[in-house]
């Protein structure tokens, strides 16, 4: 397997409390790896330490490696700003922000001074919101605010803004579970598209979607890795008593 | 177990239905009702004392306003009661003065501290500065006076009026023309610490409106602390900014003992920051009670605590508009 997040002997600790235990896995370039299990069982905890995202809470503590093309992300030269530039986040609740639909796209952009002039950020933001399917939506109101946007529709923005960037990872945090089921299809077929490009990993609380999704599975429960598999493995063939149950729906 | 027994027999059952009002029952919803009246009351209160105050402020100094126009009284350069000469304009522009010096010196060192402490600081120092701040905020204005007259006007006289004199001589704000320490930069100075706290814990406030979803949207773009802050957040707050700022300088109008024990009191036009001033406040408190026997003194004094009272509502009433706005917009997101 081509890895391209391995993850080494993590432990995450919420003040005394251990969120993670000894988590050890390889997460394929260019699948979509769905990460599974019921509620509180890390399953968003280990998404945030791919994106050093756990780091914006008081108290947590973290011990191991998390290796993205072979670089710790923990390690003490790395920068963190280049780090959620290279490993994009997509999260549970749209969140535009307060600008307007072309700015929005533009901001990371300009945060890290990617391009020459108007004309180019122009140009990428027409590509990205082509990418995120939203092109021919707004197109005649680049410069309304965000908020403006029906919630699927700030969804597929949010997705555009996080590409902007030159990711080569998308993380999802749940990314359609505030959205009605036609805007949840239609970010499911965004990333559909976008796994040839980039690495992709998904929590999500549907199995349904995980099915639909996954190329890769991973299976948690309190804090541990139970199950680490191929997609058709895992749900043809699930090795451990707790992932079988779980697809069962016995818990 | 033998205690629901006892409810299930039918006996009781028809001693509580049926008898939808007792005696009983009705006394205590008339001490209810009658409760709630009277903390309504008591809640009221507050609205009718600024109503009663503002009227008797009003009547009382009816007799200057009826004798002076009101623009000689605000414009009047000239303070000479005993020639009945009612002159606002000194002790206005030195209360001006005094404020926007002391907001000036403050609000920059108050948003710096309140993004610190919102967007930078860990909880465990929030819990600390929080409570350190609350008890700066709780010293009493007298002990600031004293400060202000064993520390600060030295401290004026001493450093700052010769540092003044030597590079911004020639700007006339800077100008050192009364070289006493006592004058309006070191009432600024004092009050400006003064206000500090209230202007930090609106602030601070004022930012955790914003909600964390914004933050991490930027951030997860690669984008810095201080460019979410400068991109995101500070646009966000800046009427809440502006809301914190007006309530800091309506609490600098009001200040008046530390203000006076260190401003110099002189009725003049200031025109340097290092001039003596007389503002309102310090006015009312010196004069109310003596020479009273002077024609309208008595109203103009009164006059002044009106204009006074007046400015320092409507800056209270804009400030609290739009915080509550804010306040709304943070627990409808």
């Amino acid at each position: 397997m081509d890895a391209h997040i391995q993850v080494k002997n993590l432990n995450v600790y919420y003040g005394k409390q251990q969120a993670l235990k000894d988590v050890n896995i390889e997460i394929p370039k260019n699948q979509i790896t769905v990460i599974m299990g019921p509620s509180g069982c890390g399953k968003t905890t280990l998404l945030k330490t791919f994106n050093r995202f756990l780091e914006l809470s008081d108290g947590t503590q973290l011990t191991g490696e998390v290796l993205v093309d072979g670089q710790n992300i923990y390690g003490r030269e790395v920068d963190v700003t280049e780090v959620r530039k290279v490993v994009g986040l997509l999260a549970q609740r749209p969140s535009p922000l307060p600008m307007s639909i072309y700015d929005n796209v533009a901001y990371g952009m300009h945060i890290h001074k990617m391009k020459k002039d108007r004309k180019e950020y122009k140009d990428a933001v027409r590509h990205y919101l082509e990418i995120a399917g939203l092109w021919e939506e707004v197109h005649k109101r680049l410069h309304d605010p965000a908020t403006s946007l029906s919630i699927g529709q700030q969804q597929r923005l949010c997705l555009a803004r996080g590409l902007a960037v030159e990711p080569v990872i998308i993380l999802g945090d749940e990314p359609t579970s505030a959205l009605d089921p036609i805007s949840s299809q239609n970010i499911e077929s965004r990333l559909l598209d976008l796994k040839q490009q980039y690495t992709t990993v998904i929590v999500t609380h549907t199995l349904r979607q995980a099915k639909r999704l996954a190329d890769y599975v991973i299976y948690m429960y309190l804090g541990e890795v139970i199950e680490a598999a191929p997609a058709h493995e895992v749900f043809t063939n699930p090795q451990h008593e707790r992932t079988k149950q779980y697809l069962e729906g016995l818990f | 177990m033998s205690q629901s027994d006892k409810i299930n027999t039918p006996q009781t059952v028809t001693k509580t239905t049926g008898r939808v009002i007792r005696p009983v029952a009705v006394s205590r919803a008339r001490q209810n009702s009658f409760a709630r009246r009277t903390f309504f009351g008591f809640t009221l209160l507050p609205v009718f004392l600024i109503l009663i105050v503002t009227i008797a402020l009003l009547v009382r100094s009816w007799p200057i306003l009826n004798a002076y126009p009101l623009s000689d009284l605000l414009f009047g350069d000239v303070w000479k009661p005993t020639d009945g000469q009612f002159g606002f304009r000194p002790f206005i522009l030195g209360t001006f003065w005094v404020t926007v010096v002391g907001v000036v010196l403050s609000v920059p060192p108050c948003l710096l501290a309140s993004i610190y402490l919102a967007e930078y600081a860990h909880a465990r120092l929030r819990s600390i500065a929080k409570p350190v701040l609350d008890l700066l905020a709780a010293i009493p204005p007298v002990v600031y006076g004293v400060w202000g007259l064993l520390a600060i006007v030295p401290f004026v006289d001493k450093v700052l009026a010769p540092l003044s004199d030597r590079w911004l001589g020639s700007v006339s704000i800077f100008a050192v023309n009364q070289p006493t320490g006592f004058g309006i930069l070191a009432a600024g100075l004092v009050l400006a610490v003064m206000i500090a706290p209230l202007i930090i814990s609106v602030m601070y406030e004022i930012f955790s409106t914003v909600p964390n979803d914004l933050r991490h949207a930027s951030l997860a773009v690669g984008a810095t602390q201080w460019q979410t802050i400068r991109n995101i957040v500070l646009p966000q707050v800046a009427p809440g900014i502006l809301a914190a700022i007006v309530l800091g300088a309506s609490r600098a109008l009001g200040e008046t003992i530390a203000v006076l024990m260190v401003v110099g009191n002189i009725p003049q036009i200031p025109t340097s920051i290092f001039d003596s001033a007389y503002p309102l406040p310090a006015l009312i408190a010196n004069n109310y009670g003596e020479m009273m026997s002077i024609p309208l003194y008595d109203a103009a004094l009164l006059s002044a605590a009106l204009v006074l009272l007046v400015v320092i509502l409507i800056f209270n009433i804009l400030s609290i508009i739009i915080l509550q706005r804010m306040m709304r917009q943070k627990w409808a997101s």
